[in-house]
């Protein structure tokens, strides 16, 4: 099982700020899981814009990370400051 | 120090915390934010803030000891509410100590100016007609970008 977090304008696409989820091995690189993701979710491309990071334990990524040894993938729109 | 928390922030009280232990500082110069009461779309009701542990608190502590090597401060001090609040509530309190105030003024307003571009929070308003995810002023942005010019020197 792996955490996935879906931060600020996401969460409203997803209908959850986190889940635990066991990704299929096909799945095999960040920008893969958010194809998935989009698909699952029926996010019509939310979780593709360009503007959306990833971050895999904590670290900001690229989309040809791999995520099956990643413990916690972050879905990150910009930051909205505070 | 920093502390991000979904506690309310006491800024008098923190303010006199501060100066006793910045005892040998000959300045200290301190900024509240507090939430608005409204927004573009009304009058706020709530504003719901988010982090990212430990992201936020790293970005947080790389902007302080940047501030650090930039100037000669004793001390600095970064709270920042989470979670749900309302106007008028202390959203972030910044306190910065030196020998002079330049150094505490400039600090301070370094500090503020990457808390509210690039720090790692998001951020809605709730408003009479629904919530809304905000995203950075193009003034922010404007105003961060006067610390990028002087790195080039």
């Amino acid at each position: 099982m792996q955490k996935i977090l879906y931060f600020g304008r996401l969460s409203d696409v997803t209908g959850t700020s986190e889940e635990m989820l066991n990704i299929p091995p096909e799945i095999e690189t960040a920008g893969a899981l958010r194809e998935w993701l989009d698909l699952r979710f029926d996010a019509s491309g939310a979780l593709l814009d360009p503007t959306v990071r990833i971050a895999i334990n904590s670290e900001i990524t690229f989309d040809t990370a791999p995520v099956s040894n990643a413990a916690e993938i972050a879905f990150m729109p910009p930051v909205g400051g505070g | 120090m920093l502390r991000i928390s979904a506690e309310p922030i006491d800024a008098g009280r923190e303010l006199k915390q501060f100066e006793s232990r910045a005892t040998s500082a000959g300045g200290i110069v301190t900024f509240s934010g507090q939430v608005r009461p409204h927004a573009k779309q009304g009058p706020v009701d709530t504003l719901f803030l988010q982090a990212y542990a430990p992201m936020t608190e790293t970005g947080i502590e790389s902007a302080m000891a940047e501030a650090r090597t930039r100037w000669d401060l004793e001390s600095i001090l970064v709270l920042h509410r989470i979670g749900e609040m309302h106007p008028g509530d202390t959203i972030v309190f910044v306190a910065t100590a030196a020998r002079h105030r330049r150094a505490a003024f400039e600090a301070a307003d370094f500090l503020m100016d990457y808390l509210k571009t690039e720090a790692v929070f998001w951020k809605k308003e709730e408003t009479a007609t629904g919530a809304h995810w905000i995203e950075p002023r193009d003034d922010d942005y404007a105003d961060a970008a006067r610390w990028t010019k002087k790195e080039t020197v």
